[in-house]
């Protein structure tokens, strides 16, 4: 029993490690991408692996089950309106007129060697 | 113990994520940039409530977390219908919406 409490332990401790790297990783796309639609990527690394992978550490770290319960709650929430809100902005930003940076076409001199 | 250690290199990565997405926040040319940053700041504090709850001990600042995950996402799409309608309420036309030309406007650039 007590070999079992180490082992979840060190996984959620692992978890939590994870989850604050995907949540740096998420923060620098955030500002180092050159357009909404590309920071928006960060964003999604932030709301999906950092929040998942933290709350999942939490989860496991939980001394009650009424804690376990809020930290289940916090996830749904989070899993539910985070993409929500993100594709509300890219919504208004693509109604705004503003247009994605697009890769460059190939040339033709590629086409000709092919 | 050690345990405690990991929840406060967690915070201090936390804290980290928020001063850069503040950094985007305040640079970000458009008004969706920093819509979008402002959301990423308030997911990365809903987590930082919740660790800063195991790292005091004390697991009531969850309820805080979820009341503010809710109200992140209600501030978000009123945000975004702010900048949409110019308004949030009753007259809603997008005369005012930032980003928006509005058509007084084409009609000076044609001219």
């Amino acid at each position: 029993m007590d070999i079992l409490n180490l082992i979840i332990t060190i996984i959620g401790g692992t978890s939590l490690a994870l989850g604050s790297l995907a949540v740096i990783f998420g923060a620098l796309g955030l500002l180092r991408l050159s357009d909404v639609y590309q920071r928006m990527h960060g964003a999604g690394i932030l709301d999906t692996g950092g929040a998942g992978l933290i709350l999942f550490g939490l989860l496991l770290l939980s001394p009650d089950w009424t804690v376990s319960v809020r930290i289940v709650l916090i996830g749904f929430l989070l899993v539910f309106t985070s993409p929500t809100a993100t594709h509300a902005i890219a919504r208004a930003a693509s109604m705004a007129g503003i247009k994605p940076i697009l890769a460059p076409k190939p040339r033709k001199n590629k086409e000709e060697s092919e | 113990m050690s345990i405690q250690i990991m929840l406060t290199a967690s915070l201090i990565a936390l804290g980290i994520a928020v001063l850069i997405a503040f950094v985007r926040a305040a640079l970000g040319p458009t008004a969706f940039d920093r819509a979008l940053a402002v959301n990423s700041i308030g997911t990365i504090a809903v987590l930082a409530i919740c660790v800063h709850g195991y790292w005091a001990g004390r697991p009531e600042f969850l309820d805080i977390a979820l009341l503010y995950a809710l109200i992140n996402f209600i501030g978000t799409i009123a945000v975004l219908k702010f900048f949409r309608f110019g308004t949030l309420g009753d007259h809603l036309s997008s005369e005012h919406a930032i980003g928006h030309p509005s058509e007084d406007d084409q009609k000076s650039e044609k001219k």
